[in-house]
């Protein structure tokens, strides 16, 4: 593994959706989204319905790092958000560093709505990012007793 | 990178599939998503062209089980290995913590697979990743075919640092999951470790 693992504690996970909730509300959002740009779901929150989370966050994941790449090939550092506007559903990705904030809306918002209260949401998720890679770095996994104590018996077993 | 949330005690991690064009890759995918458990599973998205070539990339979540209290989870993802989607490539390679390489086993493919092994190491190195230190896992596959090169001769000239060699061939499922539970116990160890 190259890299330390990017680790989410509690705190910070609650923090990070109390933001997202309160953007769902404010802009009367169907389901919004935060998703690392590798392609994990951090948190979500809203009308699910039948929507497979998994290969939405992947998906978006793949659409941002092909539209980053475009831009860079037109001169772009990148592009900042990207929207896709559908007859009845939209959807409008914001970038915020290592992360994705990704708001699915309908005909009970609009987009002019999503990006004023996107932008500020994107703010205070950034801070939290933030603190959650600088902690990443110093949260030592041999000091917590869930990883330390995982054995090779234990790794077998989820292949049994 | 793998990502874990303490809050709902998941472990996430990235598996890529790489090699050349028509080697197996999403072969590989299709049949661990065709033998795996619905509750185990996600949806396989494959992005291909009209012609079932890999476009941008395949993805399959798996669920492995419970470790310490942590689901385990393993996003599966296949690059397109034409030679001119090299690009595409690169941005699946990000934040990868496995590799699986999967090489075709037929002669006349000997030299798309040692271009698509150097392609990988570059790309790797492209976003700060050394092949050397990354849990990769070398499958052979394709070996049901008449033309194939022995595996010593194929694990001689492709395999790079002493990593685990399978035969397999994926159309029917042979060494498929052995290779998988290989890379995805090499990327736990690791994490373990760091």
């Amino acid at each position: 593994m190259a890299q330390t693992p990017f680790i989410i504690q509690e705190h910070q996970f609650q923090r990070m959706k109390a933001v997202i909730a309160r953007l769902c509300v404010e802009c009367a959002a169907r389901v919004v989204f935060l998703v690392d740009r590798d392609g994990q779901t951090i948190a979500f929150h809203g009308e699910i319905g039948d929507m497979d989370m998994t290969s939405f966050s992947s998906l978006a994941a793949g659409n941002v790092a092909a539209t980053s790449s475009m831009a860079k090939l037109i001169g772009e550092d990148t592009f900042p958000s990207v929207v896709h506007e559908g007859e009845r559903e939209s959807i409008f990705i914001s970038v915020i560093n290592r992360s994705l904030l990704v708001v699915v809306f309908d005909e009970r918002s609009t987009l002019g709505l999503v990006k004023i209260r996107a932008k500020r949401a994107s703010y205070e998720v950034a801070a939290i990012l933030e603190e959650a890679v600088n902690d990443s770095r110093s949260f030592s996994l041999s000091k917590n007793s869930a990883f330390a104590d995982i054995s090779d018996d234990d790794i077998d077993s989820l292949f049994a | 990178m793998t990502f874990i949330n303490y809050a709902s005690r998941e472990i996430n991690c990235k598996i890529v599939y790489y090699g050349p064009g028509l080697c197996g890759k999403t072969t590989n995918l299709q049949h661990i998503y065709d033998s795996t458990a619905q509750e185990a599973k996600g949806k396989l998205i494959s992005l291909a062209t009209e012609t079932d070539r890999t476009l941008f990339f395949d993805f399959m979540p798996l669920e492995l089980g419970t470790v310490r209290g942590f689901k385990t989870r393993f996003h599966l993802y296949t690059v397109p290995g034409q030679v001119y989607y090299d690009a595409s490539r690169k941005l699946i390679l990000k934040g990868v913590d496995g590799v699986v390489f999967v090489a075709d086993s037929q002669e006349e493919r000997m030299d798309a697979n040692v271009e698509s092994l150097y392609n990988l190491e570059d790309n790797l190195a492209t976003q700060g990743y050394d092949l050397m230190k990354l849990p990769y896992v070398l499958q052979l596959n394709k070996r049901d075919l008449p033309n194939v090169i022995p595996m010593e001769d194929l694990t001689y000239e492709l395999q790079k640092k002493g990593e685990p060699v399978y035969e397999a061939v994926a159309s029917d499922g042979t060494g498929v999951f052995d290779t998988l539970k290989a890379v995805a116990k090499q990327v736990l160890t690791e994490l373990r470790k760091s």
